[in-house]
């Protein structure tokens, strides 16, 4: 609350960041660090089990797959929607943000129960489509690996579209004007021109929602009806139906570790472009 | 492509197709966005007592169902306490260390920022597991605080960004001004700061109550018995299949929205530079 | 580099936004090889002149001719025109090189043609070392420069240039404009430059062209510009002046001049010229450019000479190399003169006469008179 003096007070200072310092000590670095010591716990015998199950690695596997699948799905949707923001009147743009927020805002046990109620046998689509006489029999589309997809793109797309709506506007309008006085096409200009400067952007929010997506779990529980496992889910497994702290700490590791992994791997794919960047 | 039109339209340029494909493309998507929220409201006021749609007719027996129900109405409660008693403590750590990173200079100042930000990477899952191991042994598991504690945590992180944010673009030299025309220190930072910072520490506020009430995974492992909101309609959803629970999202809708407007009226900075 | 020199014909163009007329009945020929300045406050429309030139806005009539090319309905891309904006608008992910390049690349040039040519644009502008660098890494000067470079490169038959200059500091600022002078020259490249800076104006161009509200008032190289407005308006616009109300006398002083008389009584006599202003009708005014004015002390004016004025001094602000008076006289009118460093130094409250001879005596409209297309468009 001090303004910069000269002689800055080193136990006003201290007043200020120590409690945020104790906390997280106590409450966040404490509780991680317990979980490498039960991880790592008889030599390490957890992780031994943990690659060694086929079962692990294949939902493992699974996951991975999910989070692409929803990752580049998200990207798909969210790019134009971008697009049509950063370059529309204020008006518009107000109306569009909030059909983005509000979803973001909204918990999301409600989003996925709603899909629920829209994808169910008995559910809305299912209705309107067997009322329209375009279906004889209902779809069965919940507790499917789609449903969970659909669901988790719900989920991710404000995630996607907020840092590309950033990047966007961030974009030099007279340049596709310069570009075009100079020949380009409007092909060209997008892919010569404005993928390349919205690019850090694409980068941020795919890295973001295939993050998310790893360590989800709600919509996958939820949506999948069981017969989706996602990592996340055998985590919980682990504590809920056998209290396996090693396995359980094992695998939370493993997750964390694949989090931070692609964190820094999306990371260095953004090097290229701070060179010139302002 | 004629140059000389009647009405004088200007060349956007933009693709050479025009922008309707663009809207039409959009206004799918937000469809998408939007559907699953506004489905909810017609459904919860079916008088059946099953999903069905669109509803036969309209009623409030689920609503209050709902406002009846015992165990709703203690676990509504529940996020309440929860929430609040996150947010202080959010808010009551999360604004000194702010202060403190923007305006001094102090030795691991740039690793005490990285560990409170932390939280934001480390799935929920990784860390539920971790505050649960810890609050076990201690036999923290249950109480309503508890769950307080580790939900601070998570919020923590985004009451720094935003306050950090909104001070970092709060000119100082407008603090100053104030002492140089005779305001002591302590007025210029009441009068002036404040005032200027304050709609990011409603923003901040808004994020913390927000990350705790919605939150579900680490509730789930923390909350034992008794339940939390989002805990109460997970197990709703995955066991009885009645609107109940389309009243109850109703509500959070509804609560989520009118908090959204406040933000916004208190100059929340959501959206963006004006055009 | 070959030579490619066009002349640009706007004929007859008008613009309108919506019901708002942006541009009305615009009529200019730019010759070929020719340094052309459309001068014009905000608003006056001339970066919408350069738009649709350019061909990012479409004109609601009349058409636009690139030599002999009829270009009104033609895309940015296809009229050749080489285009630099006011913020330089480089490619912020792309090198110098890269940047000169593009338009290169996008007439699938081959490399070695493309490496040649760029290298020979940069050589002009002498930016041979910055190739490599990214525009950030630049000087706002140095990012003008790479601007220029990629729009002359693929050598256009016009150059449109955007208040290229508003972003850098005097010196800078003079520099340059020398040097896309000295380069428009050696290219002959025909050239439209849009500004609303009179002194660059004044000093870059071959013609300039005087824009208000969408309108023309007036098309002259820069002395006639300065010394002849075309009426009271551009004369106000360009440099200071003052503007004094009066009406011209039925009766001539001589053969050689004519007779104003001023709303105070004061009669004045100017020489007689076939000015646009004098053979039309309407209000006019008379001008005098505050270096006209001159103080008549000791040896000064003898007793009835004509184009005296009698005023006493207001103010005085001494600017180095001149000075500057506001002067009033009787009826409250405020003159402005200028004297030169060297000359007499009057104080505050004094009185003063001041004269001017009849040749410095301009007459200007009042108004901007709706002459035909051909006429403004012609005067040189």
């Amino acid at each position: 609350m001090i303004p910069r003096s000269r002689s800055s007070n080193r136990s006003s200072i201290w007043f200020l960041v120590a409690p945020a310092a104790l906390f997280m000590l106590v409450f966040f670095l404490y509780p991680m660090a317990g979980l490498l010591i039960q991880g790592f716990s008889e030599g390490g015998k957890a992780f031994l089990t943990l690659f060694g199950t086929d079962l692990y690695l294949r939902v493992l596997w699974a996951t991975f797959e999910t989070a692409a699948i929803v990752t580049v799905a998200a990207l798909l949707l969210a790019y134009p929607v971008s697009y049509l923001l950063a370059t529309t009147t204020r008006g518009w743009r107000l109306v569009g943000f909030m059909v983005v927020l509000l979803p973001f805002w909204t918990s999301i046990l409600v989003r996925t129960y709603a899909w629920m109620v829209l994808l169910g046998r008995n559910g809305i689509i299912n209705r309107v489509l067997l009322d329209a006489g375009i279906i004889s029999s209902p779809i069965t589309m919940l507790n499917s690996p789609f449903a969970v997809q659909l669901g988790m793109v719900h989920v991710m797309l404000p995630f996607m579209i907020l840092p590309i709506y950033n990047a966007m506007l961030r974009v030099d309008r007279d340049l596709a004007m310069a570009a075009r006085s100079l020949g380009a096409g409007a092909f060209s200009i997008f892919s010569r021109i404005y993928l390349p400067l919205t690019m850090q952007g694409i980068i941020a929010g795919c890295t973001l929602v295939f993050v998310l997506s790893l360590g989800f779990f709600i919509t996958p529980a939820l949506l999948g009806g069981g017969r989706v496992t996602m990592f996340a889910m055998v985590i919980e497994q682990q504590i809920r139906e056998t209290l396996n702290w090693p396995l359980a700490s094992a695998m939370s590791i493993l997750l964390l570790v694949l989090t931070l992994a692609v964190f820094w791997l999306l990371n260095r794919l953004n090097v290229h472009s701070r060179r010139w960047s302002a | 492509m004629k140059a000389v039109r009647e009405n004088g339209s200007s060349y956007r340029i933009v693709t050479v197709l025009g922008r309707a494909p663009l809207q039409l493309y959009s206004a799918v998507v937000f469809i998408f966005l939007i559907l699953p929220i506004l489905v909810v409201f017609p459904l919860s006021f079916t008088p059946t007592s099953y999903l069905v749609f669109p509803p036969p007719g309209l009623s409030l027996r689920w609503y209050e169902r709902f406002f009846n129900d015992y165990a709703w109405m203690q676990s509504i409660w529940r996020s309440l306490k929860i929430g609040g008693l996150t947010t202080v403590l959010a808010i009551a750590i999360g604004i000194p260390l702010s202060f403190a990173l923007v305006r001094t200079r102090f030795r691991g100042a740039s690793l005490v920022e990285q560990v409170v930000s932390a939280p934001i990477i480390v799935p929920h899952i990784v860390y539920s597991v971790s505050i649960f191991g810890v609050f076990f042994a201690l036999g923290l598991v249950g109480p309503w605080y508890g769950v307080a504690l580790a939900h601070t945590v998570l919020a923590l992180p985004f009451v720094v960004i935003v306050v950090m944010a909104g001070l970092r673009s709060f000119d100082r030299n407008l603090e100053l001004a104030a002492m140089g025309l005779g305001a002591s220190r302590l007025q210029a930072v009441l009068r002036i700061t404040l005032p200027s910072v304050a709609p990011s520490i409603v923003t901040a506020t808004f994020l913390a109550f927000i990350t705790s009430f919605d939150e579900l995974v680490v509730a789930m492992f923390l909350a034992g018995a008794d339940a939390t909101l989002p805990k109460k309609m997970f197990e709703s959803i995955m066991t009885a299949i009645d609107p109940t629970v389309a009243a109850v999202s109703v509500v959070q809708i509804v609560i989520v929205s009118l908090l959204l407007v406040i933000v916004a009226l208190a100059g929340g900075k959501l959206i963006g530079p004006e055009e | 580099m070959t030579k490619l020199d066009c002349a640009l014909t706007i004929e007859n163009v008008d613009k309108y936004y919506g019901t708002v007329r942006a541009l009305s009945q615009i009529n200019l020929h730019v010759k070929p090889g020719e340094f052309l300045t459309i001068l014009g406050p905000s608003g006056s429309g001339k970066t919408t002149l350069l738009k649709c030139v350019a061909g990012f806005e479409t004109i609601n009539g009349g058409r636009l001719l690139l030599g002999e090319a009829d270009i009104t309905d033609k895309d940015p891309g296809a009229r050749n025109i080489g285009m630099v904006f006011q913020n330089y608008a480089l490619f912020p992910h792309m090198t110098v090189e890269q940047n000169v390049a593009f338009p290169l690349v996008m007439r699938r040039m081959g490399r070695a043609e493309i490496a040649k040519r760029v290298a020979d644009a940069l050589e002009l502008t002498e930016l041979g070392r910055f190739a490599k660098r990214y525009p950030r890494q630049l000087s706002g000067g140095q990012q003008q420069r790479v601007a220029l470079s990629r729009a002359i490169v693929f050598e256009p038959s016009l150059l449109l240039l955007d208040e290229p200059f508003g972003a850098l500091d005097r010196k800078l600022r003079e520099t340059l404009q020398l040097e896309v002078r000295r380069l428009q020259r050696e290219l002959n490249l025909t050239t439209l430059f849009i500004t609303h800076d009179q002194e660059e104006a004044l000093l870059m161009s071959d013609r300039i062209a005087v824009m208000f509200d969408g309108e023309l008032h007036q098309v002259s190289g820069p002395e006639e510009i300065y010394q002849r407005p075309a009426n009271a308006r551009v004369a106000n616009f360009i440099g200071e002046s003052n503007l004094l109300k009066g009406k011209l006398s039925a009766a001539r002083g001589s053969a050689t001049t004519l007779r104003f008389v001023l709303e105070s009584g004061i009669s004045v006599a100017l020489a007689a010229r076939n000015d646009a202003a004098c053979s039309v009708d309407g209000e006019k005014v008379l001008l005098l450019r505050p270096e006209h004015l001159s103080p008549c002390i000791d040896s000064g004016c003898v007793g009835n000479q004509k184009n005296v004025l009698p005023t006493t001094v207001e103010e005085l602000v001494y600017l180095g190399n001149v000075s500057r008076y506001r002067l009033r006289m009787q009826d409250g009118t405020e003159l402005v003169m200028r004297l030169s460093g060297s000359g007499p130094k009057l104080r505050v409250g004094d009185a003063v006469r001041v004269r001017f001879s009849e040749d410095d005596a301009v007459l200007v409209a009042a108004e901007r008179h709706t002459l035909p297309p051909r006429v403004l468009a012609e005067v040189a």
